[in-house]
């Protein structure tokens, strides 16, 4: 079929500049030396200056993580990673260390955020932009640039501070939740998160709040050769709501970076966590050249009564994706939901998914997986759903469907269920297609081109999930799911 | 408005279209007829530019220039609107959206001013009420779910929006019972104009009853072998195709 040639041809074509967030920001940075080893762990804290009882943590982390092998079971392939080769810390150097105001912050810096489109400003945010307020904490390599907002949010009584900053102020709340949702040993990157972690978003709502504005932390890698460790937590308690997205992009370098987060959610009684993603870490070139390395733990425990925990994702960049957000649906009448878009493009690999857990009494879940595989990539769906013995009356839906552009990509669906006990109802759908010659044919008859088509058809695909996101967010991704899949119409 | 010379087109190597001529004036509506597997269907994509086809031989000219050279998009900017038999479902594209990116899209080629969220729905609302759409029909996803009828009823409007200058319908009737072919009908016919041609593909007389063509063709085995007035209907109504399919007529 000429098309097949076709494709590949305008997969090879796929500029690497189409990757308009490859910029690097020449910044002077404080960076450890490179490695890994208990001084270095030191180092980090210190900097942070840390609680004694958080470098025992962490140190209590890199030594079980060194008896853990690394897992290989996903549906991806890459060459092993040195991690001695990598940095584990690296800081702006300018400015002082702590909660800053705009113009403390290096103008270099500013003007990355501004070209990345975060709104860091705020009187630029409440002046121009129709729609809410969003505050935004800016997390430039391991370190929190600025927090927006913060005195709106305090008289709330909402916390929303990068981690490094709650340990200070709010040790007790940060020691009674961290670790509980992802504990230590959990997984061998979330090991390696727990002793080098540098920097995240830490939420706090207080109970019976509803967070006046969505919270958003933006992420951007930009020193070579580091690895990005964040850790975020939230917690949402009793009869309170957040709203939170999360936004991330790296620069274009020709070696692979790795990024090993953790998240944990918490919601007690009554409270209703919304995690969104955009995610546009640099995929690789059309070689399969560098990219990100997306490894990444979240995951979130409904732990009391009527709590519910969504998230909602649209993955589109990384050299390889593996991550399931999870819910842990322990409270009677919690509730969890996952909602995702995944594209992959070119020689991307994506293993990702969900676990929904039922633990509690008439918990119900409900998965939504939108997995789009272009060009040469490959592109996984794994999912968990299990009831627990005495997990009574529990229900999940789960939909997955794949959408199939050329003849060079793969999709996967690799479910897993567990019903172990009898009154549980798992429903379970799947598909697989194509965009169909005949569809794309009676788009362009009516004088659709291609690209347009191909966006048209794709966000038609994906509209379950789109709707899923804060209004900010969806125009966004509808943009950036037109533009990850550029030049790959078969 | 359109020109076929000698039009030889394959289809994995084998001929289907063995040498087709024709010419469609401007303003004109002509019908072809012929049996299945004469190439009726075929011509219609030839047209319309779809891929998977071999132009082995002939020109084709529309308003003056080689059609071949233009893209698929190209040519319904230029006004080619191909009505189709079994017009395809589009999972989650509303179709509003659909017909307003359509739209936009062609008038952007032409250099016109894309048309205001407003000023469209403004014009939705007029060319719906003539065709008996109801507005929520819109709000669905295109084709999915709709009858046969609404089908092609969806096909008739885009044709009013877009405003084509040659369209081509492409067994338009099939499917239809005799309520669904008269508003269908009477939709085409709003359309027709001194700047507007037609090529009405069909099968049977009935639809020809409602749109009354200027010329007819009979196409058999790939070739225009006989042309006629409106009455060249009738007598194929009565008489068949038999007599077309007979090898002499086939020969030149």
């Amino acid at each position: 079929m000429v098309a097949v040639k076709e494709t590949v041809d305008q997969v090879k074509e796929i500029e690497v500049d189409q990757y308009k967030y490859g910029f690097v920001t020449d910044i002077e940075m404080d960076m450890a030396p490179k490695g890994l080893n208990e001084e270095i762990i030191g180092f980090i804290s210190a900097r942070k200056n840390e609680p004694e009882w958080m470098l025992e943590w962490r140190l209590d982390a890199y030594r079980r993580w060194l008896t853990m092998t690394e897992p290989n079971w996903a549906k991806v392939g890459y060459p092993p990673i040195d991690f001695q080769d990598l940095y584990y810390y690296a800081a702006p150097k300018s400015g002082k260390q702590g909660p800053k105001s705009l113009d403390e912050v290096d103008p270099e810096l500013l003007r990355t955020y501004e070209k990345l489109g975060i709104p860091l400003n705020e009187q630029a945010v409440l002046a121009g932009v129709e729609g809410a307020k969003i505050a935004v904490d800016a997390i430039f390599d391991s370190v929190s640039v600025v927090t927006t907002f913060k005195e709106e949010l305090a008289r709330a009584g909402v916390i929303f501070c990068p981690l490094s900053e709650a340990l200070q102020d709010h040790p007790e709340l940060v020691r009674k939740y961290l670790g509980t949702v992802v504990p230590i040993s959990d997984n061998y990157y979330s090991a390696l998160n727990t002793a080098v972690f540098s920097e995240g978003s830490f939420v706090y709502i207080p109970p019976g709040v509803r967070c006046p504005m969505e919270l958003s932390t933006y992420f951007r890698i930009n020193e070579a050769q580091t690895g990005q460790f964040e850790r975020t937590l939230i917690i949402a308690d009793k009869g309170s709501y957040v709203s939170y997205l999360e936004g991330c992009t790296a620069p274009m370098r020709d070696e692979n970076q790795l990024h090993a987060a953790v998240v944990e959610l918490i919601a007690l009684e009554d409270a209703e966590i919304k995690y969104s993603t955009v995610q546009n870490w640099y995929p690789g070139d059309a070689e399969g050249k560098g990219g990100i390395y997306n490894f990444v733990t979240k995951r979130g425990d409904c732990r009391g009564r009527n709590s519910k925990i969504s998230w909602t994702q649209v993955e589109t960049g990384s050299a390889i994706t593996w991550k399931y957000p999870s819910c842990i649906l322990r409270g009677d009448n919690s509730s969890g939901e996952f909602y995702s878009i995944a594209i992959s493009n070119g020689m991307q690999q994506i293993d990702s998914g969900t676990k929904m857990i039922h633990l509690g009494k008439n918990t119900t879940s409900r998965i939504i997986s939108k997995g789009i595989s272009a060009g040469k990539s490959s592109n996984a769906y794994r999912g968990l759903v299990s009831a627990h013995r005495k997990a009574s009356g529990a229900r999940n839906f789960t939909q997955c469907d794949s959408l199939l552009i050329g003849d060079q990509c793969s999709a996967h669906t690799i479910p897993y269920i567990e019903a172990k006990n009898s009154s549980a109802v798992f429903e379970h759908e799947a598909t697989t297609s194509k965009i169909s010659d005949d569809q794309l044919f009676y788009c362009l008859q009516r004088g659709i081109g291609e690209e347009e088509a191909v966006a048209l058809i794709v966000n038609g695909f994906c509209k379950e999930v789109l709707q899923q996101l804060p209004m900010e967010f969806a125009v966004e991704a509808q943009k950036l799911v037109g533009i990850s899949l550029e030049g790959s119409v078969g | 408005m359109l020109v076929i010379k000698n039009l030889h087109v394959e289809v994995d190597g084998e001929p289907i279209l063995r040498g087709l001529n024709l010419e469609v004036g401007t303003g004109e509506v002509h019908a072809i007829m012929g049996p299945n597997g004469s190439g009726k269907s075929t011509l219609s994509y030839i047209l319309s530019g779809k891929e998977d086809y071999d132009i082995t031989q002939g020109t084709v000219t529309y308003k003056g220039e080689n059609l071949f050279d233009m893209s698929i998009d190209e040519r319904a900017a230029a006004g080619i609107f191909l009505a189709f038999q079994y017009p395809i479902e589009i999972p989650g594209v509303a179709a509003m959206t659909f017909l307003k990116t359509a739209l936009n899209a062609q008038r952007k080629m032409r250099g016109e001013e894309e048309l205001s969220t407003p000023a469209f729905m403004k014009l939705i609302k007029e060319k719906t009420k003539a065709l008996n759409i109801r507005p929520e029909m819109l709000r669905r996803s295109i084709n999915v779910g709709f009858s046969g009828g609404e089908k092609k009823r969806f096909e008739i409007l885009q044709m009013a929006l877009l405003e084509p200058s040659l369209c081509i319908l492409d067994e338009t009737d099939s499917g239809l019972d005799i309520d669904a072919l008269q508003v269908v009908a009477e939709g085409v016919n709003r359309l027709r104009s001194p700047e507007r041609s037609m090529i009405v593909i069909t099968h049977y007389q009935r639809l020809l009853n409602h749109i009354i063509p200027d010329k007819v063709h009979v196409l058999s085995h790939g070739r225009i072998v006989r042309s006629g007035g409106k009455e060249l209907a009738l007598e194929l109504e009565e008489n068949g195709y038999a007599e077309y399919e007979k090898p002499e007529v086939n020969a030149a």
